[in-house]
């Protein structure tokens, strides 16, 4: 349904190019689940805006990539064209439910807004359709909450709302930018579950972006790893978490906070700092934080490539290879340990 | 919301209470006798002492105020020493021209610079932008007499297309009104467009990509749309604080316009009653446009609160 490919899009900045988003390739079939995760700056966002194309042109702009969705290019598509798509066949919400909405204007006007674009009808029923959204997301007292402001209601609230805004039209395709980030952790558990239940009910398919794994693979059927504005591993949710075969990805999934007493509660955190993307580091991206570079890894970019049918990595390690590389420094890091104590 | 707005109109009372005092010391502690002035070079000593207690001038600086202070709470601000009319019946005849001034600059200004600072908003990626905004510098640097002059020159001699000089009260033709306050309406606009218009596009532009933006967008709504309805009316919620301030400005504006264009407005009472050291209308005028300024800013204030929810609601 939606397809994305070898997508590029930079930023034109002051100190350069951005490569912000750097030839990305996938898809996303009815009622599927995709999520994308990676680091804060790897370029999630980037590439969510571009699939609605709402990254503001300039100083974005996309110098390769097609982003086809039901045959058509949305990079060639009028502005006109465009707006038809948005909010109707793909629609999306923010990181941040707290700057979403507008200020100004009640919440049943902005709602009712995300339906009168799209559709001619009178107002009555069109709120109508608001409080049944309303309803739909779990907001208690719909009718009476329609005159509200956005400042009357708490983060996970203006979530619910931002997701029935989203769902107005009923899309076909629902972008999450980390949905749940800048919300607390019950709240969290509740958005992902509506998520969920919407997508029973309506048969969305939903690209859900995060830089938690947990949220990832809580919600997702396909993950796509994001470093350096690439995807560096992609795969069934399996393939991710049980078959790491990217030293990144590996790197990421350790770094989750763990309570089962081997570990002793470590975090551990992925040493260095998110590369460049003015200047990339040469060959692979990571190599500068990789436990495994090599000195070829400086020199050759390696192609995401095929592994099983649906898991693919970009990496030059064979599967052998890394995990013969990973005993071996499992091995190091108990002596270590042992050495502490 | 209520309450906010008596609290404010209570505030109101401290301040022309101050004002009044300032008032009071800047027309007496002024050099120049008035009785004096108004007798005469070569008029004698009993005469002008003989005045003086008439006027009350004899008494005490702080009884001649508190005098005038309980006057003023009657709704008596004394009486014209030149003319010997009611000052407040000469300042309520006089507050119209310069009212239907203030009226007509600013709505030329809000017609000029809103639109402006949208459709530059919208072009913000073009040679458009850079272009406005050294405009948007000259016009606020152009001295308001100067344009008076040219402006006379070119439509009032060379083309003489509008009147320079006089008013015609809205009641008796409002085509005539008009025809007469363009000109000097043009020139008090010409200096605040620049600067509401510049301010209106800076604070849009800091909302132009904003999170709200995005998802007016993500809904599919039209660009014109996002930038008119979202856009805009976040922006216009600092800006109303500015348009205040430039209202408020026009009152001194026009005391020079009116001089020019000779309109019989309280700016040119004011300087007249100041040439002839008519000092109760110098009181009565600077107090009116004192309470003028502090309902002007209240108004603003309260629209602030209006146009916010965020302030409206708390
Ligand atoms: N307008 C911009 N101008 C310059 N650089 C930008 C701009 N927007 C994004 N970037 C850069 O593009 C890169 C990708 O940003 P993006 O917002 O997509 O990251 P992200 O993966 O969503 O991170 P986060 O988890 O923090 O949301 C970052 O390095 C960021 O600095
Ligand atoms: S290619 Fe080399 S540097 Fe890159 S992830 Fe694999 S081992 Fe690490
Ligand atoms: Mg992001």
């Amino acid at each position: 349904m939606l397809e994305v490919k070898n997508l590029k899009a930079h930023i034109d900045t002051t100190d350069g190019v951005v490569r912000a988003v750097d030839g990305v390739s996938f898809t996303i079939k009815p009622g599927e689940t995709v999520g994308i995760v990676g680091e804060s700056g790897s370029g999630k966002s980037v590439l969510a805006h571009s699939i609605m194309q709402l990254n503001p042109k300039p100083p974005t702009f996309y110098p390769q990539g097609e982003i086809i969705f039901e045959g058509k290019d949305l990079l060639q598509l009028q502005d006109k064209e465009l707006r038809k798509i948005r909010g109707k066949e793909i629609a999306m919400i923010f990181q941040d439910p707290m700057s979403s909405l507008n200020p100004v204007f009640k919440i049943g006007d902005q709602l009712m807004e995300a339906i009168l674009t799209h559709h001619h009808l009178p107002k009555s029923k069109a709120k109508q359709r608001a409080i049944e959204l309303l309803t739909d997301v779990g907001i208690p007292d719909p009718e009476k909450r329609m005159n509200a402001y956005p400042h009357q209601f708490s983060g996970g609230m203006r979530q619910r709302v931002l997701i029935a805004i989203a769902l107005a039209c009923n899309p076909k395709i629902l972008i999450a930018d980390e949905p749940t980030t800048a919300l607390d952790v019950t709240i969290q558990a509740q958005i992902l579950e509506l998520m969920k239940n919407i997508q029973e009910k309506y048969g969305t398919a939903i690209i859900i972006i995060s830089h938690d794994l947990g949220v990832i693979a809580q919600m997702a059927e396909k993950v796509l790893v994001m470093y350096s504005g690439r995807i560096v591993e992609k795969g069934d949710v399996e393939d991710i978490f049980y078959r790491t075969s990217m030293p990144y990805t590996w790197s990421l999934l350790r770094s989750l906070p763990r309570i089962d007493s081997e570990s002793r509660n470590r975090l551990l955190n992925i040493e260095g700092h998110p590369p460049n993307l003015i200047h990339p580091p040469s060959g692979c991206n990571f190599h500068p934080r990789c436990p495994f570079a090599s000195e070829q890894c400086k020199m050759v970019d390696p192609e995401l490539t095929k592994r099983s049918p649906e898991h693919y990595v970009a990496c030059i390690l064979s599967e052998m290879e890394f995990k013969e590389a990973k005993k071996r420094m499992e091995n190091v890091e108990r002596e270590g340990d042992l050495n502490h104590v | 919301m209520l309450r906010y707005t008596l609290r404010r109109l209570l505030a109101i009372i401290p301040v022309l209470l101050i004002v009044s005092i300032i008032v009071f010391m800047i027309v007496h502690l002024t050099p120049g006798n008035p009785a004096y002035l108004i007798l005469g070079e070569d008029s004698s000593p009993e005469a002008i002492e003989q005045l003086e207690q008439q006027l009350g001038l004899d008494k005490p600086k702080v009884a001649q105020y508190f005098d005038w202070l309980g006057s003023i709470f009657t709704g008596d601000l004394g009486q014209s020493i030149y003319s010997e009319e009611p000052v407040t019946q000469i300042i309520s005849e006089r507050i119209g021209p310069t009212f239907s001034l203030m009226v007509i600059s600013m709505l030329l200004t809000l017609l000029v610079a809103i639109p402006t600072a949208i459709f530059i908003v919208w072009k913000r990626n073009t040679m458009l932008d850079p272009l406005f905004l050294s405009g948007s510098l000259l016009g606020t640097s152009i001295p308001e007499f100067w344009l008076a002059l040219l402006l006379v020159l070119v439509f009032g001699v060379t083309i003489p297309i509008f009147p320079v000089a006089g008013y015609i009260s809205i009641s008796e033709s409002l085509m005539d009104w008009l025809h007469h306050l363009i000109l000097p309406g043009i020139v008090l606009a010409a200096v605040e467009i620049g600067l509401i218009a510049r301010m209106l596009r800076d604070s849009m532009l800091e909302s132009v990509n904003q999170d709200y933006t995005k998802t007016a967008r993500g809904k599919g709504v039209k660009e014109s749309t996002v930038l008119m309805k979202h856009v805009f009316s976040n922006a216009l919620i600092p800006t109303t604080t500015v348009i205040g301030v430039t209202i408020a400005g026009l009152l001194g504006g026009t005391v020079i316009i009116e001089t020019i264009f000779t309109i019989p407005g309280v700016g040119q009472l004011l300087i007249d009653s100041i040439h002839r050291r008519d000092y109760p209308v110098i009181q009565g005028v600077v107090l009116v446009i004192a309470f003028v300024y502090v309902l002007i800013n209240l108004i603003v204030d309260l629209l602030y609160a209006f146009l916010d929810p965020r302030i409206r609601y708390d």
